[in-house]
C-alpha cells in the first residue's frame, strides 16, 4: 500500500494510456471485454486519486522524478538544478484531479449505451481514455514542456471526439474550430516555454518560479501564456467557439470536454500564482482577469436568453459560469501582494472561485448529460417542439431539476454556498463586482425556467406519447453527478475545509512548492 | 538591435509569425487556414531551434565529432516533439475539410457555416 | 501512373525501405530515432500508392493489420517503461546487461550500437507505431478522396 502511493502520481497517468492502447487489440476479440477494460482502468484511476488525495492531505506535496534512482531524487549529486521529468503534486493539483477523475468515470459510464449504433468504437474508446490521460497530465505536471504536450494530448482527442458522430454536418465544423483554436493556443505556449529556456537554461516550473527575475521578455511570455489559456478556457473575447464545439458533441464527452476546459483554468492559475508569484504586477493582471470573467458572464447569459437548441443554451452558460470562476480567482490575484487584505477576503475570494470550480464540473456536466438524454430519445434538439417530457423521462426530469436549482444559486444547493462566497469577497475589493454578479444569477434562473416549462412542462404532445426513460447505464452516469452534487449540498463546510482550503493556501504558498523540488538549494 | 548577423533567424521569425496570424484571420479558404496554422508552427520550431546556438558550434553528437563547442541539444529535442505533434494536428485538420467538403460541396468558411448566432 | 514511374518505384522501394529501418536502429548514435525512420519507412509507402494507385495498395495493405501493429507498438514502448517498475517508472533497468547494456566512453567516440540500455528499444517501439499510423493516414485519405472523384 506504501509502495502504491508513493508510485501513484505516474500510475494515475500511466494506467489509463496502457489501457487506450490495449483497446484496439481487445476490441479485435470482444466488445463486452472492451467495455469491462474502459470501466475498470477508468475506476481504478479514481481510486488512486482517492488514495493519493488522502495522503496529501496528512504529509503535504508529492514528488515523482521519472527515470531517476529513487521517486524523490529531483536534483542528482553534483548538479545544481533538477534534470529529469518531474511531476508535482500539491493540494491544488489534487483538487483538479478529483474533479477531471469523477466527470470522466461518469461520462465514460453514460457513453457505454449512448454509442451503441455507432461504427468504429474501439477508437471512441481510445479517444476518450486519451483525453482522460490528457487532463490529468496536465493537472500533476511540474514542467513547462510537459504542460505543452499533455495539452496538445487533450486538444487532438477532444477535437477528434467533438467531431466523432460525422455523420452531422456540424459536428465535423465544431471538432474543426475547436482544433484551430487548441492549436494556436498551445503554439503560444511553446512561443512562451522557448523564451523562458533562452533566458534561465530551465524548464521546471519549480526552478524557473525561483529563478525569475521580472524581465522584459518575461512579460511578453507573460502575455502570451495568459491568452493561450484565456483563449483556451472560453474567456471572452475569445469564447465563440464554445457553442459550437459543445453542442455537436456526443453523450457522455460534453462533460470530459467541459473538464479539459476546466483543466486549462487550472494551468493559468498554475502560471499566475505559482510560476511568477509576487513577482509580477499583481494589481494589473489581477484586474485583466477579472474584467474578462466580469465580461464573461454578463455575454454568456444574455447570448442564452434566446437561444432555441437546449444544448447551446447550456453551453453558453458554460461561458458565463466560467466568468464566476475567473471572477473569485482574479479578486484574489489583485491582492497577492497585499498581505493583510490576503488573509480577510482575498483567501475568501480564491476558494469561492475553486470550490465553484468543481461545483460547477457537477452540476454543468449533469445538465449536459439531460441535454443530450432528451436529444437520444426525442431525435430533435429544438425547445420549441418539445413539451410534456416530464410524464415520460421522470429521472431525468428530476436530474435537470437538481442542475438547473444549483447553477441559479438557489439555497440549499451548493452553487449557492459557492456564489456566497464570491459575492462576500469581491464586494470588498469594488461593490460593482457583485452587483453585475447578482444580476447575472438572476437572469441564469430567468433562462433554465424557460428551459423547464418548454421541455418538461406543459401538455402531453401525442408524438412522443410512447417515449420511454433512457437506458440504465445512461441514469448511472447521470446519477453519479447527481450524488456528488447533493453531497457537496448537504455538506459544504465539510467540503470546503478538507478540499478547497488546502487547495487556496497550496496556491497562494509559492515557497512550498519550490522547496519541494529544489530542496533547499 | 545591434545589428549583427545572427540576428537574421530571429527577425525572420517574427516575419512568420506575422504573416501566419494574418492568414488565419482573414482567410476563408479553410485550406489556406491550414496552411496559416502551418506557417505559425514552422516559426516557432525556427525559434527553438535558433536560440540554442551558440557561435561556431557543432551538432551536439558525440559519434565521430569534430572538435570545438556543441549547440544546445534539448531545444533541438523540443522541437522534434513539436515537429510530430504538427503531423498529427496537420492530418486532422485535413480529414475534416474532406468530410466537410462531403456534407456541403463547398471549403469557404462563410458558405460551409452551419451554425449561427 | 505510366511505366517509366512504376519501373522506378519497384526499383527504388527497397533502399528507401532499407535506410528508415537504419535511421531507427541507429538512432541512439547517429541523427534519427524511431520518429524520423519511420516517417522515411512511411514515405516509401507515399511513393507506392502515386504509383501504383490506392484500390491496388489497398488489396495488399489492409487497414486491420496496420492497426494490430500501431497497437503492438504503442504497447511494447509502455510495457518497456513499466519494466523498471520496481524502482521508478522509466528506469533504464538494462543498463549493465548484455542486450545492449554496454556502458559507452564519455565525449567523442566512435558509436557502438549495443549500448543506451532501454532506448534503442524505445526507438523501435516508436517506429513500429510511427511505420503504421503515417502510412494508414496515407492511405486512408487518399482512399477518402479517390471515392469522392468516383461518386461525382
Amino acid at each position: 500500500m506504501d509502495a502504491l502511493v508513493i508510485h501513484s502520481p505516474i500510475l494515475i497517468i500511466a494506467i489509463p494510456l496502457l489501457a487506450a492502447f490495449l483497446t484496439p487489440l481487445i476490441s479485435k476479440a470482444s466488445n463486452r471485454a472492451r467495455d469491462v477494460l474502459v470501466i475498470a482502468a477508468l475506476a481504478f484511476t479514481e481510486f488512486l486519486v482517492i488514495v493519493l488525495a488522502k495522503d496529501i492531505y496528512l504529509t503535504g506535496i508529492h514528488v515523482y522524478t521519472l527515470g531517476a534512482s529513487s521517486p524523490i531524487v529531483t536534483i542528482p549529486e553534483q548538479y545544481m538544478v533538477p534534470v529529469r521529468i518531474i511531476l508535482e503534486v500539491d493540494a491544488m493539483s489534487i483538487f483538479a484531479g478529483i474533479m477531471s477523475a469523477t466527470v470522466c468515470l461518469a461520462g465514460a459510464i453514460y457513453s457505454l449505451s449512448c454509442v451503441r449504433e455507432e461504427t468504429g468504437k474501439d477508437r471512441f474508446y481510445t479517444l476518450l481514455l486519451l483525453l482522460t490521460v490528457g487532463q490529468l497530465g496536465m493537472e500533476f505536471t511540474g514542467d513547462m514542456f510537459n504542460l505543452f504536450v499533455f495539452l496538445e494530448i487533450l486538444s487532438i482527442s477532444g477535437a477528434a471526439l467533438a467531431a466523432f458522430r460525422t455523420r452531422f454536418a456540424d459536428a465535423v465544423e465544431g471538432g474543426f474550430k475547436y482544433m484551430v483554436i487548441s492549436s494556436v493556443g498551445a503554439l503560444l505556449v511553446l512561443f512562451a516555454t522557448g523564451i523562458f529556456y533562452a533566458q534561465y537554461n530551465l524548464l521546471n516550473i519549480a526552478a524557473l518560479a525561483q529563478a525569475m527575475q521580472y524581465t522584459m521578455l518575461d512579460k511578453i511570455a507573460l502575455t502570451l501564456l495568459v491568452i493561450a489559456f484565456l483563449m483556451k478556457s472560453g474567456g471572452v473575447p475569445l469564447h465563440w467557439w464554445v457553442p459550437d464545439t459543445y453542442t455537436p458533441a456526443p453523450a457522455g464527452v460534453s462533460p470530459m470536454i467541459y473538464s479539459a476546459t476546466l483543466a486549462c483554468m487550472y494551468a493559468l492559475y498554475r502560471i499566475c500564482f505559482t510560476l511568477y508569484g509576487v513577482a509580477l504586477n499583481a494589481a494589473t493582471i489581477g484586474w485583466i482577469v477579472i474584467i474578462a470573467g466580469v465580461l464573461s458572464m454578463f455575454v454568456g447569459v444574455t447570448m442564452a436568453l434566446h437561444q432555441s437548441d437546449v444544448k447551446r443554451l447550456m453551453a453558453y452558460h458554460v461561458i458565463s459560469q466560467g466568468g464566476y470562476m475567473l471572477l473569485g480567482v482574479g479578486v484574489g490575484l489583485a491582492v497577492l501582494d497585499n498581505p493583510e487584505a490576503l488573509a480577510t477576503y482575498g483567501r475568501e475570494a480564491i476558494s469561492g472561485g475553486l470550490f465553484h470550480v468543481i461545483n460547477h464540473a457537477f452540476f454543468k456536466g449533469l445538465l449536459l448529460l439531460t441535454g443530450e438524454a432528451l436529444f437520444y430519445r426525442l431525435g430533435t434538439r429544438d425547445l420549441n417542439k418539445m413539451g410534456g417530457m416530464a410524464r415520460n423521462m421522470k429521472f431525468t426530469c428530476v436530474f435537470f431539476l437538481i442542475g438547473a436549482l444549483a447553477i441559479s444559486g438557489v439555497p440549499p444547493l451548493n452553487g449557492f454556498a459557492s456564489k456566497l462566497m464570491i459575492y462576500e469577497a469581491a464586494y470588498q475589493l469594488n461593490p460593482i463586482l457583485t452587483i453585475v454578479a447578482m444580476i447575472v444569477s438572476i437572469i441564469t434562473l430567468a433562462s433554465f425556467t424557460k428551459v423547464f416549462q418548454s421541455a418538461y412542462t406543459g401538455p402531453a404532445l401525442s408524438q412522443y406519447k410512447d417515449v420511454k426513460e433512457v437506458p440504465m447505464s445512461m441514469l448511472i452516469g447521470m446519477g453519479i453527478l447527481a450524488g456528488a452534487t447533493i453531497f457537496f449540498s448537504l455538506f459544504p463546510s465539510l467540503v470546503v475545509n478538507t478540499i478547497i482550503y488546502p487547495a487556496a493556501d497550496a496556491l497562494i504558498d509559492q515557497a512550498a512548492y519550490i522547496n519541494a523540488v529544489m530542496g533547499g538549494v | 538591435m545591434t545589428g549583427s548577423i545572427f540576428n537574421i533567424p530571429f527577425l525572420a521569425v517574427a516575419a512568420l509569425v506575422g504573416i501566419a496570424l494574418y492568414i488565419i484571420m482573414s482567410q476563408r479558404n479553410l485550406i489556406k487556414l491550414v496552411m496559416g496554422i502551418t506557417i505559425l508552427e514552422s516559426a516557432v520550431n525556427l525559434f527553438l531551434v535558433t536560440l540554442g546556438y551558440r557561435g561556431g558550434g557543432v551538432a551536439p553528437i558525440f559519434t565521430n565529432a569534430p572538435e570545438g563547442i556543441m549547440v544546445l541539444p534539448v531545444p533541438q529535442a523540443l522541437t522534434l516533439t513539436s515537429i510530430v505533434i504538427g503531423v498529427a494536428v496537420t492530418a486532422l485538420m485535413l480529414s475534416m475539410i474532406v468530410l466537410t467538403y462531403r456534407h456541403t460541396g463547398d471549403i469557404d468558411a462563410e458558405k460551409s457555416r452551419q451554425m449561427k448566432g | 501512373m505510366s511505366k517509366i514511374v512504376r519501373t522506378i518505384a519497384n526499383l527504388l522501394i527497397f533502399p528507401i525501405l532499407t535506410f528508415g529501418l537504419y535511421i531507427i536502429m541507429h538512432g541512439h548514435l547517429t541523427p534519427g530515432g524511431g520518429f524520423q525512420g519511420g516517417a522515411v519507412f512511411a514515405s516509401g509507402v507515399a511513393l507506392l500508392v502515386v504509383a501504383f494507385g490506392s484500390y491496388n495498395i489497398q488489396k495488399r495493405l489492409k487497414e486491420h493489420h496496420l492497426s494490430i501493429l500501431e497497437s503492438s507498438g504503442a504497447l511494447m514502448f509502455i510495457g518497456l517503461a513499466f519494466g523498471g517498475m520496481a524502482i521508478v517508472f522509466f528506469y533504464n533497468f538494462l543498463v549493465g546487461s548484455p542486450i545492449f547494456g554496454r556502458i559507452p566512453p564519455s565525449g567523442p567516440n566512435p558509436g557502438d550500437m549495443w549500448t543506451g540500455g532501454v532506448i534503442p528499444l524505445m526507438n523501435v517501439a516508436v517506429g513500429l507505431k510511427v511505420i503504421a499510423g503515417l502510412s494508414v493516414i496515407v492511405l486512408v485519405m487518399a482512399l477518402a478522396c479517390s471515392k469522392v472523384k468516383i461518386e461525382e
